[in-house]
């Protein structure tokens, strides 16, 4: 598999954009009244980087045959990668005012058929990482250089199907396939490791046929490029699976590393302390 | 009656497989180990498998193939075996997947190769498709209205005595229930073969309830096989039967069986159970009493498919559903069961003199 080139931006960028999704998020989930806000901060930097850097997409061609696809079994943190495909200029940004109003595109999930730049629609849990191993296969049987993605949760792991996709894809080769567990520790009852626990990662993976990277601090710019790079451009016949270590909430405060803010609503108040913290913040 | 005399009274099942030497001359035998110093009953899965004529969908696809539809990849769970469409596998490997036993993965893959603009055909056993698979089947493919094609083979009691947790009743009320999802059923392999040449570029997603290819034959020649068509194959002025899958056969039986009673039987293969074809209801329905037979749960089946049209359109029409009960099948040799469940001729023709009767004026 033929490596794709990377967009050299500056790391500012980068990190604006990781503000952009989070102040997003806060804006959106207000027009709605509830929404992820655990999961869309702490995949902020990941999606930052795959979309700033890494992917080969083309706003003015959604449908571009050999775009990479990048699908999401956490799909219930749309609302983080909405402002980006917005901003990228895959639709409208007016769009994201109409964030979960009557017959908006935009809802919590996201959907192919509504969205330009959603490669697969998704809403059940485990469910992504199957599609991913189709696109896989069916770049190779195309001939595209088109690499599949697929960002999924810790809790996400639980699911039968995942570890079905797991061994498809390596049974199938498939090294343009790249999986993201977002470990972000928090489901909706809690922590995901005491709900059903899913450690040790790297050795399922792994006992799966996969290259595992592990990325330590997916909050940190240069580690989350890094890593990413890393599994998009490992032609060794395998796939490969970024365990990326974040922080549910990460970058306001009172939502780092809480499972209770996996999905919630801030009244006026916090959503301006939310605000500033983002803003002051200087994650990456 | 003791137990063992009770089962002994049934006569072994006929068209079970004897490796006679005629059968032999009929199967490729390559991967059997049977050999000529086996017992003559002895069988192996080749021979069985031999016998699933019906299964027409490899050889179909094979077909299509090598007229330049290279955008078909086959997806199978274990099962490309007794679905026959490891023979699609075996001419075009590079775009035969065989998942293992892992089918709602299947299904996702099989939705993610169709983004890819390929086309995807997945066929595997219809219980673990269309009800393990089935929240797959309706996130996956047809809220997202991807053209993957699926075969659902050993529809029904077909899985016979491998046990009531093989059998698939309940896919037609499961299935009927999903928007986008076309839901076909063709009767024999000749109509397997004419579903899948006619609709193989429909856009849509279209499952394909099949049986287990051991099916009676009823079509000698292939048909435009047409969503929401149906066939009309016998005419009699007294009663309709609307059938689909095996039970076309059977009451093609029904109609020889009540002629030469003088009952006049109207037989329509209503392969296309969603969209349904209307008019023959209609007209079924401007004839006398309409029977709708099927090898499904009347409970959310096809039947029950027949019974919305007669409401919806205010036919004034009495329906009587011929199919399995609102229960769970009970295990046994699939042709015994037939029998059991009244899905065969006899059973379709007892079903048409009863709704005759209960039409007949009460003076």
């Amino acid at each position: 598999m033929p490596s794709r080139a990377v967009k050299n931006v500056p790391k500012e960028l980068v990190k604006d954009k990781a503000r952009l999704i989070r102040r997003e998020t806060v804006r959106l989930t207000d027009i709605c009244g509830s929404g992820h806000y655990g999961s869309a901060f702490s995949m902020a930097e990941i999606v930052a980087v795959l979309y700033y850097q890494l992917l080969h997409v083309d706003p003015g061609r959604p449908k571009w045959a050999d775009r990479d696809r990048f699908t999401m079994g956490k799909g219930h943190a749309a609302i983080g990668l909405f402002p980006v495909l917005a901003d990228q200029g895959f639709f409208p940004e007016a769009w994201l005012d109409s964030y979960s109003r009557m017959g908006s595109p935009l809802g919590d999930h996201p959907e192919m058929k509504k969205t330009p730049g959603i490669d697969f629609s998704s809403g059940s849990i485990g469910h992504n990482l199957s599609v991913s191993v189709g696109m896989a296969l069916g770049a190779r049987l195309n001939k595209s250089p088109a690499r599949a993605v697929c960002l999924m949760g810790d809790g996400e792991q639980n699911e039968g199907q995942i570890w079905e996709a797991a061994m498809a894809a390596s049974h199938y080769r498939l090294d343009n396939l790249v999986g993201i567990v977002d470990i972000n520790g928090a489901g909706s009852d809690g922590v995901a490791q005491e709900t059903l626990r899913s450690e040790p990662l790297k050795d399922k993976w792994q006992a799966f046929g996969w290259n595992v990277v592990v990325l330590e601090d997916g909050h940190d710019i240069d580690q989350t490029f890094d890593a990413l790079n890393r599994a998009l451009n490992a032609p060794n016949g395998k796939p490969t699976c970024v365990l990326a270590y974040t922080v549910a909430g990460k970058g306001v405060s009172f939502m780092e590393g809480t499972w209770q803010w996996h999905l919630g609503f801030l009244g006026p108040k916090d959503i301006a302390r939310a605000y500033a913290e983002i803003d002051a913040g200087d994650i990456g | 009656m003791s137990q063992t005399n009770k089962y002994r009274a049934h006569p072994p099942a006929p068209g079970m497989a004897y490796m006679s030497a005629e059968l032999k001359q009929t199967i490729d035998l390559t991967e059997s180990t049977v050999t000529d110093d086996f017992d003559e009953r002895s069988w192996d899965m080749v021979v069985s498998l031999g016998l699933s004529r019906q299964l027409t969908t490899g050889k179909t696809l094979i077909e299509l193939a090598g007229e330049g539809h290279d955008d078909i990849v086959v997806c199978t769970a274990d099962l490309g075996r007794p679905t026959q469409v490891i023979d699609f596998g075996k001419a075009y490997p590079e775009r035969y997947f065989n998942f293992g036993i892992a089918e709602r993965n299947m299904i996702g893959a099989a939705a993610g190769l169709a983004t890819m603009g390929l086309t995807p055909v997945i066929s595997n056993y219809s219980f673990f498709l269309a009800l393990m698979g089935v929240e797959n089947i309706r996130n996956d493919i047809c809220y997202t209205h991807l053209p993957v094609k699926m075969v659902g083979t050993h529809s029904g009691i077909a899985m016979g005595f491998y046990g009531t947790s093989h059998h698939c009743c309940e896919d037609i009320g499961a299935l009927r229930a999903i928007p986008n999802l076309i839901l076909m059923a063709p009767c024999d392999g000749t109509a397997l073969t004419s579903a899948l040449r006619s609709q193989i570029k429909h856009p849509a997603p279209i499952y394909f309830r099949a049986g287990r290819g051991r099916e009676a034959v009823v079509y000698d020649s292939p048909f435009d096989f047409r969503i929401g068509g149906s066939n009309t194959l016998r005419e009699g002025r007294h009663a309709t039967v609307l059938a689909i899958g095996n039970l076309v056969k059977a009451s093609l039986d029904a109609h020889d069986i009540l002629a030469r009673e003088g009952i006049g039987l109207t037989v329509v293969d209503m392969y296309s159970i969603r969209p349904i074809d209307r008019e023959p209801i209609r007209a079924a329905a401007r004839r006398g009493p309409i029977i709708s037979a099927e090898e499904a749960n009347v409970t959310g089946g096809f039947g029950a498919a027949v019974a919305e049209v007669i409401v919806d359109e205010g036919l004034g029409v009495r329906l009587t559903k011929v199919g399995m009960p609102d229960a769970y099948s009970v295990l046994g040799p699939p042709t015994h069961l037939y029998r059991h469940y009244g899905l065969d001729g006899e059973g379709v023709a007892a079903a048409v003199r009863k709704a005759l009767d209960a039409a007949r004026p009460t003076a």
